[in-house]
């Protein structure tokens, strides 16, 4: 559905993407990650064609998105970063404005707004003037309007900022159920959001790609960062000497200042040391309150990628 | 042809849905209103050698209010859009550049047309109430609002190239004001510097638009100020056309 080749885009010289190449097909929900001002917007800016590249290719459903980019921009559905809205205009006053810009059969366009609006949850404040709107409601408006002619494509920058967590949950459940008719690519900050929602990810670092695979690769690949937590009461014992004699065990790091220790247990990869701490505590009749697996997030990998000094 | 009309339904409803068209439409009603009854007072007490409706159309009033409304009709095409990022959703939908720039033309054009509307009913009134036209013939009133409308295209056209030059409004609106000023006294060289030649003088009158106006209220159709006017105005917008183009080279 989407195909990057070699996609460079330059500011006055300085580079925002570098060499970017990937892939989207039918049916995915491609997560973007990065730090601001890595070159997401710009990316997605580009597939929208609202700039061209500086150089490098980029189709959307087989239409270059410059040369051919009437019929590309007919095939997706673009949600900007901060949604740049009409504030004079009532919601759904703009969406069947909208609709018609987009080409929207005009016997189709009352159902469509109506269909999105029902979708959206714009149904209590259609009438209303858009300005007056809160920064949720103008997100869903969007939204909306990304939806209204039913792309094959749906760009989202950052659909969800701005949002609070109950309709962040709105609007996850929201783009999984699109999931199943439509091809999306989101760029997003919240990590647990692309976790739950993408089928796949690319973490894009100073106009790099540094990664691009499915969230469970992604995790597998720095499992290591992940490792096991013990809160004991360790009484006279030199808690961290003790376990690390435990083989598989490379590093322990000691927390805490009163008598509950709390030890951070780096492991091998693919090793589960719990059970032998469990019987080292028993022996030394250490008092346990936790023994937990830290299992890597993808929060773990973002930084890993995006700051690879603080790990 | 449909994405054209929705544009500039949406360009005309613009107008309506902020303050500054009832701004605009009230000032423009009281000077054209003031022009009016001091056109009419000043002829009812001396002979004069033109008709009320010519003195309308060429009176300083006149000319005042005409040069000061196209910058605040046109001052927020673009750049507005610009400024406000509305240009993203915009030009991400599948329409193509001219449509939009023809659409914001058309629109400014037609919301300039509204303006002018009140006008016809000044000469209705004087009509009614004196029983003798306000012109020679039909075709002094014929004359006069084509004038407008052509007089009107042009100077929106370059309107319109200055808000697509920069996202700020107030530098959009002293752009056009300074051009169409400039424009504007190129008319009256000729009565300023007398010394120069009537070769200069008569091409300078090609461009006077107090002369055109003069001619054009008596009811003669010239074709020369048409042909200017209309393809004057082609080239603003291609220019137009050109530099909303250039923003994707830009950014």
């Amino acid at each position: 559905m989407i195909k990057v080749e070699n996609l460079t885009k330059r500011y006055a010289g300085q580079p925002a993407i570098q060499d970017l190449s990937f892939e989207v097909s039918q049916g995915e929900i491609m997560g973007f990650l990065g730090p601001n001002g890595a070159g997401k917007t710009t990316t997605m800016r580009i597939l929208a064609g609202f700039m061209p590249p500086t150089s490098g290719r980029a189709t959307v459903a087989g239409f270059d998105v410059f040369e051919q980019s009437l019929q590309a921009r007919a095939h997706l559905g673009y949600m900007p970063e901060n949604v740049p809205l009409y504030s004079d205009m009532r919601v759904t006053e703009y969406l069947n404005y909208r609709a018609a810009l987009k080409g929207v059969q005009h016997r189709r366009v009352a159902e469509r707004v109506g269909d999105v609006e029902e979708l959206c949850g714009l149904k209590d404040v259609k009438k209303k003037l858009i300005g007056t709107l809160s920064k949720g409601y103008r997100q869903r408006v969007g939204l909306a309007d990304a939806l209204l002619a039913e792309p094959d494509l749906l760009i989202l920058d950052e659909p969800t900022i701005g949002l609070d967590p109950n309709q962040i949950r709105q609007v996850r459940e929201l783009i999984k159920n699109l999931g199943t008719h439509h091809t999306i690519l989101l760029s997003t900050h919240i990590l647990p959001e692309v976790e739950m929602t993408c089928s796949r990810v690319i973490i894009i670092h100073k106009g790099r790609i540094e990664a691009c695979d499915t969230p469970d690769n992604l995790l597998g690949k720095i499992r290591q960062a992940g490792g096991i937590v013990l809160e004991a009461k360790v009484g006279s014992d030199n808690g961290a000497e003790e376990l690390k004699k435990i083989s598989g065990v490379r590093d322990v790091v000691t927390d805490g200042e009163d008598d509950w220790k709390r030890f951070s247990l780096r492991v091998e990869s693919g090793i589960d040391v719990r059970e032998e701490v469990f019987r080292l505590a028993a022996d030394r009749h250490w008092a346990v309150r936790e023994l937990t697996q830290r299992r890597a997030t993808l929060e773990d990998v973002f930084v890993e990628l995006t700051h690879p000094d603080v790990v | 042809m449909r994405k054209f009309y929705t544009l500039l339904s949406r360009e005309v409803r613009g107008y309506f849905h902020s303050p500054v068209a009832y701004v605009v439409l009230i000032f423009f009603l009281i000077v054209s209103g003031i022009d009016f009854y001091f056109q009419v007072s000043f002829m009812n007490q001396r002979q004069v050698q033109y008709t009320v409706q010519e003195a309308f159309f060429n009176s300083v009033f006149f000319w005042f209010a005409f040069v000061l409304i196209f910058p605040l009709i046109t001052m927020r095409l673009f750049a507005e859009e610009f400024k406000l990022g509305t240009i993203e959703p915009l030009t991400t939908v599948p329409v193509r550049d001219w449509q939009v720039v023809l659409s914001k033309f058309f629109g400014a054009l037609i919301f300039y047309l509204i303006l002018w509307v009140p006008t016809l009913l000044y000469f209705w009134i004087f009509l009614r109430v004196t029983n003798q036209s306000a012109a020679h013939s039909a075709g002094a009133y014929f004359g006069s609002y084509l004038m407008l409308l052509l007089l009107g295209m042009f100077y929106l056209s370059i309107g319109c190239l200055t808000s697509v030059l920069t996202r700020n409004q107030i530098i959009a609106a002293v752009i056009s004001f300074c051009a169409i000023t400039l424009l504007f006294f190129l008319g009256l060289v000729q009565f300023i510097l007398l010394d120069i030649t009537s070769t200069t003088r008569d091409l300078l009158g090609y461009f006077s638009a107090i002369e055109h106006m003069g001619t054009f209220s008596r009811g003669v159709i010239d074709t020369r100020p048409i042909v200017l006017y209309v393809s004057m105005t082609i080239v603003m917008l291609t220019l137009t056309y050109q530099a909303f183009q250039s923003r994707k080279w830009r950014l």
